[in-house]
């Protein structure tokens, strides 16, 4: 794989991770400033919409992390060491 | 409860064990300073730090005290509200591991000025970024001073003055002497401390209720209503949301204290490791707040919250009195001292790296200053930005200072943030590109807050403002990446292109 086809594969991945986590934490913020009633709902003694989707948007960012984390430390950092022990470009 | 608290009368045990902690980080500063003879372990920590030390310090530079009680408070005295500031606050840091945290590494020696200015002619960018660097630092260094005097005042019963002056001198004997070794070493202590108390309270809290959250929940819904689990005023429109949310997510990643932080670790990998640690930590940390927020409503109650703080910023010591008596308040305010001390230390040191590696090396000396100059300038703007600090806390005493944060967030991702992604990822990114997109944002997010009913109404009791919105990063972000295309598409840089080659090579290999 050359560095150019790395440098894209890593982009693609950091921008859609990124795009996910902007997705779901607007989602969540706008969902509040538009329909209160529906995030104030009560779905089981102590427990709202709005309480149970912002603990989600915690471990949504846990999980986007850690996808992000497990593909670098596997695939990019495999990738990297090849391309550096591959030498520079002549 | 009210009457019977000891808060804000100076007890022996607090006393002891903010003068263990001190003893502590004196020591750590006596063995760092053994450890800090040139430049890079002044700055760097000499990039000796592992992946899970940096991501407690992370934590540790990025959990003030002001996110510990003032979002505890918030819970404690609106309730759901307080998670929409916790979750923005979280949510900034995926956004720096995937955009931002590797290439730093890779690309940079001390500051986030040596990225932006990578391919770009060196002195305006250095210039420009230098500067934005130092606004974030100083409005995040006056919020922090002025929150710890008062925070001090009311839990140990010192004076302002007096608080204001044992925080900087403290602070400024750990950056002075152990630079980024010592203050590293503080800030991982602090993290600990403030997680372990945080968890201790929350076990205590959540074992009146079954162990079950929802039972406490469920308490503070009988005792205060289902508005409490409920939003309430926090967000008042749409558009105030939206631009809230991007001041805290893309703030994070324009910090200089904390984009600082990377060049601690010796490579990429660990830079990555270090976000997951610091998302990890900081996460279960804003999880265990919600608890004591809710555990203070119900245990502690509103009305005596509110009669000590009106903020009620002192639920998290008040709830720990309730718990554990005067022991477990005067750890926790030992450990909320501490957190400011941390803190404070990281801001100055990075504000230090600006004036002497951005402004005197790279554009007084043109890069060719010798080791010990470097050092000895570094140490003077130390200095100088800790009796400024103290300065600053003093002048700005009685202000409302909630407003600098979100300021300080929102200048940090309208005059940082797009440069530095900008010069990371394209490769038409121009010199004058750079210096138009920091200089936007940066002019026109200060110039809004000023137009904002925070300054306008609340602060000057003028009748009405200029700008609608709190909080400016809406029209200032965009306008900062505008700025940049613009210009940069109007007049193409051949070098900085042709340069863009070797940067990617090194943004994803490393140095060779």
């Amino acid at each position: 794989m050359t560095l150019g086809l790395l440098s894209r594969q890593r982009w693609r991945i950091a921008t859609t991770l990124s795009a996910v986590m902007i997705v779901v934490y607007f989602g969540f913020v706008l969902l509040v400033a538009f329909d209160k009633p529906l995030v104030g709902t009560i779905i089981a003694p102590g427990l709202s919409v709005g309480v149970l989707l912002g603990a989600l948007v915690i471990v949504a960012a846990w999980i986007v992390t850690w996808i992000y984390v497990r593909w670098a430390n596997s695939h990019l950092d495999r990738r990297v060491s090849e391309l550096r022990a591959a030498g520079p470009p002549a | 409860m009210l009457g019977t608290t000891m808060l804000g009368t100076p007890n022996s045990t607090s006393i002891g064990f903010f003068l263990a902690f001190v003893s502590l980080t004196l020591g750590i500063t006596w063995w760092a300073a053994r450890h800090t003879r040139t430049t890079e372990e002044f700055f760097a920590a000499g990039r000796r730090i592992t992946g899970r030390q940096n991501g407690f310090a992370l934590a540790g530079d990025y959990m003030s005290a002001a996110s510990f009680l003032g979002i505890a408070g918030l819970v404690a005295t609106s309730g759901f509200d307080g998670l929409i500031y916790s979750t923005g606050w979280l949510v900034g840091w995926p956004v720096v591991l995937f955009l931002i945290a590797e290439p730093l590494r890779n690309l940079g020696r001390y500051t986030f000025t040596d990225v932006v200015s990578f391919r770009l002619r060196q002195r305006p960018v250095r210039i420009a970024a230098a500067l934005g660097a130092l606004a974030v630092v100083l409005l995040y260094l006056i919020a922090q001073m002025v929150g710890a005097g008062n925070l001090i005042r009311l839990m140990f019963g010192l004076s302002y003055e007096t608080a204001i002056v044992i925080v900087g001198a403290v602070m400024l004997v750990y950056v002075l002497f152990g630079g980024m070794i010592a203050t590293t070493w503080v800030q991982i202590v602090k993290a600990a401390l403030l997680l372990g108390g945080a968890a201790l309270l929350a076990l205590l809290v959540l074992a009146r209720f079954g162990f079950n959250p929802l039972r406490l929940f469920a308490a503070a819904a009988e005792h205060y209503g289902a508005a409490v689990l409920a939003p309430g005023k926090l967000i008042s429109s749409p558009w105030e949301a939206v631009s809230l949310g991007l001041a805290l997510m893309f703030g994070t990643a324009g910090l200089p204290h904390i984009l600082m932080r990377f060049y601690t670790v010796p490579d990429a990998r660990a830079a990555r490791q270090s976000v997951f640690w610091a998302t990890g930590l900081i996460g279960c940390f804003y999880l265990l707040t919600f608890v004591l927020g809710f555990g203070a409503m119900v245990l502690v109650g509103h009305d005596a919250i509110v009669a000590v703080d009106k903020g009620g910023n002192m639920a998290a010591p008040l709830l720990a009195e309730a718990l554990g008596g005067t022991p477990l308040l005067g750890f926790i305010a030992a450990v909320a001292f501490a957190t400011i001390l941390a803190v404070v230390a990281g801001l100055t040191l990075s504000g230090a790296a600006a004036l002497s590696h951005d402004l005197w090396v790279s554009v007084v000396r043109h890069g060719n200053a010798p080791h010990e100059e470097q050092l000895k300038v570094a140490r003077i703007a130390s200095v100088m930005l800790g009796v400024l600090a103290v300065a600053l806390g003093l002048l700005f005493k009685g202000q409302n200072v909630a407003f600098m944060v979100g300021l300080a967030f929102a200048l940090a991702a309208s005059g940082n943030f797009p440069a530095l992604v900008l010069s990371i990822y394209w490769q038409g990114f121009t010199t004058a590109g750079a210096v138009a997109a920091i200089v936007t944002g940066t002019l026109t997010a200060a110039t809004l807050i000023c137009l904002s009913p925070t300054v306008q109404i609340d602060i000057l009791h003028h009748a009405h403002a200029w700008f609608p919105l709190k909080n400016p990063a809406l029209v200032s972000m965009p306008l900062a990446f505008l700025a940049a295309v613009v210009v940069s598409l109007a007049a193409p840089e051949a070098a900085a292109s042709a340069g863009y080659a070797a940067k990617e090579r090194r943004m994803i290999l490393g140095e060779q």
